[in-house]
């Protein structure tokens, strides 16, 4: 059974802190969904409030088209995993398992039967009666998992599950919890500041900041066409121009960034909100969208070399133009050689499809 | 030989820290403490209750023997018949079982607010709870139970208050039904209860709290199978001070205790005293000591909690 999730203005609020601002939203039956931001913006609020551990100061909360308010965390079709995982250190990895079934009366023989059902699934057969400290970081990770999945929910919700892995074992863990939600068809409500996280497992992502939700849709919508100048600046590398609009048509934006030139960004039917005519606004043009261009060329600039940074099958270069920094992205194509004059100058430029114009908003300090 | 080692290796371990001058210091003095206060007197308690009550110019003389009268005459009493000395044994069961329900009482009480303390409350709040819990305490036990005295007698604040809101027409008579007596023991000994569960609540994630709710635990589920298991040292801890300290108890007993009702150790008390019998009291005193811990030990095994739980 895969049941929706829908946030309809959801405000939390602390003692006059505002954690969450107008949550709004719908997430699919069996989607795969991320919250994503920086520290300290909500997202685990949030999902408390979706657990039941919360109430909302505003708003409701409905999952499969029933009210959740008043409805306790237990008896509500979801299951949390918490960041650090709560596994009762005083019960079996099996007893750990079934304990949603002992608390609601299933008699000891089926309980164990479904516990090593579930071990089966996570890959540990037979490991029902070893300790939980006897069990490796990723091992500990499965039996949270089986043990939130023991009584079937509709809706899992993961609290930052794998921070506290190394990266080899998170990368693993990635492509196992993807497996586990296609195997057993729930909806995946997960919560992360790891950006790659994010982007590699959802179907589709919200990005949040300071309680309020920026932009909602999949990945690569989410990369390429940011919503807003925090979206853009948090997700993935970004130059950021704060500038004004010289003029606007159907097919382009074009901007006064301070490079001494006017510089293009493409408009799509997709581009969001625009900035209008004479307004402040920002340009964001992605590393690996700017390339060397022969001097003169439209939308490119004048630039100063300062830095190289070599990383195997990237080079990465730190530009100075006018008083703005930049980081421009090169393929290493094993030729070697400098892509600046001899004076450590060079001209830089983008095709304007790459370029993002938004309305002058806060960026994500990096 | 382990053993041994171990302490040298302890040893060792504390000259690394202390210094040898602080070390030895803190050696000589913890051994003597233990040995001066609680080892010698037990010792020399043990040796008196195997010997005949003699006057003291007999005392290391050709008659002072080694003997078990004492204990005999806590199973069989003064008579030589098959007789048992039943009232000194039910004493001591009505003592145990007095003590057990305080015991009880106690953990049942103190068992909310240690959690609301450990759990529930901000860090400031808790400190102040603590020590309005503490503050009591500064007086004197006898004053203490003075005061219980006062507050349970027949024109005390609660038969005033009783009768004044009609709930009973006559003063009732709190210190004979000993209902004033289990109320100052109880509260005698909550602090011993209270700090070791909180000690033990305190350190358990709140997190698992969340989790067995949001597995579908009851709140009642969350402490039947999650917190108190954990708490379990600190119950066992706790409840083996209140106990032992209760069956112990001899201040209260006397104060409080109604005219029916003796406790175990007034009747130590009186060998010891009135009676002039130190070797029966010494019997009677290693009698209560051994049947304690035999029954504390036996709860422990019922309960499946280990000795070395209770240190902690
Ligand atoms: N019970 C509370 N009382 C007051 N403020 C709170 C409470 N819980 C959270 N906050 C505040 O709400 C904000 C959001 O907290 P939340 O835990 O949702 O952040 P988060 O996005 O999960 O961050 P992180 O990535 O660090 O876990 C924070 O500023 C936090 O201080
Ligand atoms: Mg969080």
């Amino acid at each position: 059974m895969t049941k929706e999730v829908s946030l309809d203005h959801v405000w939390v609020e602390f003692e006059n802190f505002v954690a969450v601002e107008d949550a709004n939203l719908t997430i699919a039956g069996g989607e795969f969904f991320s919250f994503l931001g920086p520290s300290g913006c909500g997202k685990t609020t949030l999902l408390r409030c979706i657990s039941g551990f919360q109430e909302p100061t505003l708003g409701r909360i409905r999952i499969g088209n029933h009210d959740m308010k008043g409805v306790g965390p237990n008896r509500r079709p979801t299951a949390l995993i918490f960041q650090n995982l709560a596994l009762f250190p005083l019960r079996s990895v099996a007893d750990n398992i079934a304990f949603p079934l002992e608390v609601r009366g299933v008699e000891k023989r089926e309980r164990r039967r479904r516990a090593d059902e579930l071990l089966e699934m996570i890959a540990l057969p037979g490991q029902g009666d070893k300790r939980i400290d006897e069990l490796s970081g990723g091992q500990k990770q499965r039996v949270a998992i089986a043990r939130a999945l023991a009584v079937k929910p509709d809706i899992l919700l993961l609290d930052e599950p794998l921070s506290a892995l190394d990266l080899k074992l998170r990368q693993h863990m990635r492509t196992e919890l993807r497996a586990i939600q296609k195997q057993v068809g729930l909806t995946f409500i997960y919560i992360t500041h790891d950006q790659g996280e994010a982007l590699t497992m959802s179907d589709r992502v919200a990005v949040m900041s300071r309680g309020k939700i920026q932009q909602v849709a999949d990945s690569r919508t989410i990369y390429d066409r940011p919503a807003t100048s925090f979206v853009a600046s948090f997700v993935g590398e970004n130059n950021a121009f704060a500038g004004t609009v010289l003029a606007k048509d159907g097919q382009g934006i074009t901007i006064d960034a301070g490079l001494g030139v006017p510089l293009v960004a493409a408009l799509r039917a997709d581009s969001g909100v625009t900035p209008a005519v004479g307004e402040p606004c920002h340009l964001f043009i992605r590393p690996e969208a700017l390339v060397p261009m022969t001097s003169g060329s439209p939308n490119s600039f004048e630039a100063r070399l300062v830095k190289e940074e070599f990383e195997g099958h990237m080079r990465h270069l730190l530009l100075q133009a006018g008083e703005h920094q930049l980081r421009m992205s090169l393929v290493n194509n094993g030729l070697g050689g400098s892509v600046a004059g001899a004076d450590g100058r060079l001209t830089v430029g983008f095709v304007p499809e790459l370029a993002v114009a938004l309305p002058l908003g806060l960026l994500a300090s990096a | 030989m382990k053993d041994f080692l171990g302490i040298r290796r302890f040893f060792a371990g504390l000259v690394e820290r202390n210094g040898l001058a602080v070390s030895l210091y803190l050696t000589a003095a913890v051994g003597i403490w233990i040995f001066l206060l609680i080892i010698l007197p037990q010792l020399t308690m043990f040796d008196y209750s195997f010997h005949h009550n003699l006057p003291p110019a007999k005392v290391g003389g050709p008659e002072d023997v080694y003997t078990l009268e004492h204990y005999r005459y806590f199973l069989r009493g003064s008579g030589n018949g098959s007789a048992y000395n039943v009232l000194d044994m039910s004493v001591l069961v009505r003592t145990l079982v007095a003590a057990i329900f305080v015991t009880v009482f106690d953990l049942v009480i103190c068992y909310p607010v240690a959690f609301m303390l450990a759990k529930s409350s901000s860090a400031g709040r808790a400190r102040l709870m603590v020590l309005a819990l503490i503050v009591p305490y500064w007086i004197n036990e006898i004053l203490r139970a003075f005061a219980f005295r006062i507050l349970f007698g027949s024109s005390g604040v609660i038969n005033e208050f009783g009768m004044a809101v009609g709930l009973w027409g006559s003063p009732i008579d709190f210190i004979r039904e000993d209902v004033a007596l289990y109320a100052g023991l109880a509260y005698a000994y909550i602090l011993l209860m209270i700090f070791p569960l909180y000690n033990a609540i305190e350190s358990l994630d709140i997190n698992q709290l969340e989790a067995a709710r949001d597995m579908g635990a009851t709140r009642l589920q969350v402490h039947t199978k999650v917190v108190i298991p954990y708490a379990k040292p600190g119950i066992a801890s706790g409840s083996t001070m209140v106990f032992m300290l209760t069956a112990g108890a001899l201040a209260a007993p006397e104060i409080l205790g109604g005219p029916s009702n003796l406790w175990f150790t007034q009747i130590v008390y009186q060998w010891f005293n009135s009676g002039g019998n130190w070797p029966r009291g010494s019997a009677y005193a290693m009698i209560l000591l051994v049947v304690c811990i035999a029954f504390v030990l036996l709860t422990m095994r019922l309960f499946k909690v280990s000795i070395g739980a209770i240190g902690r």
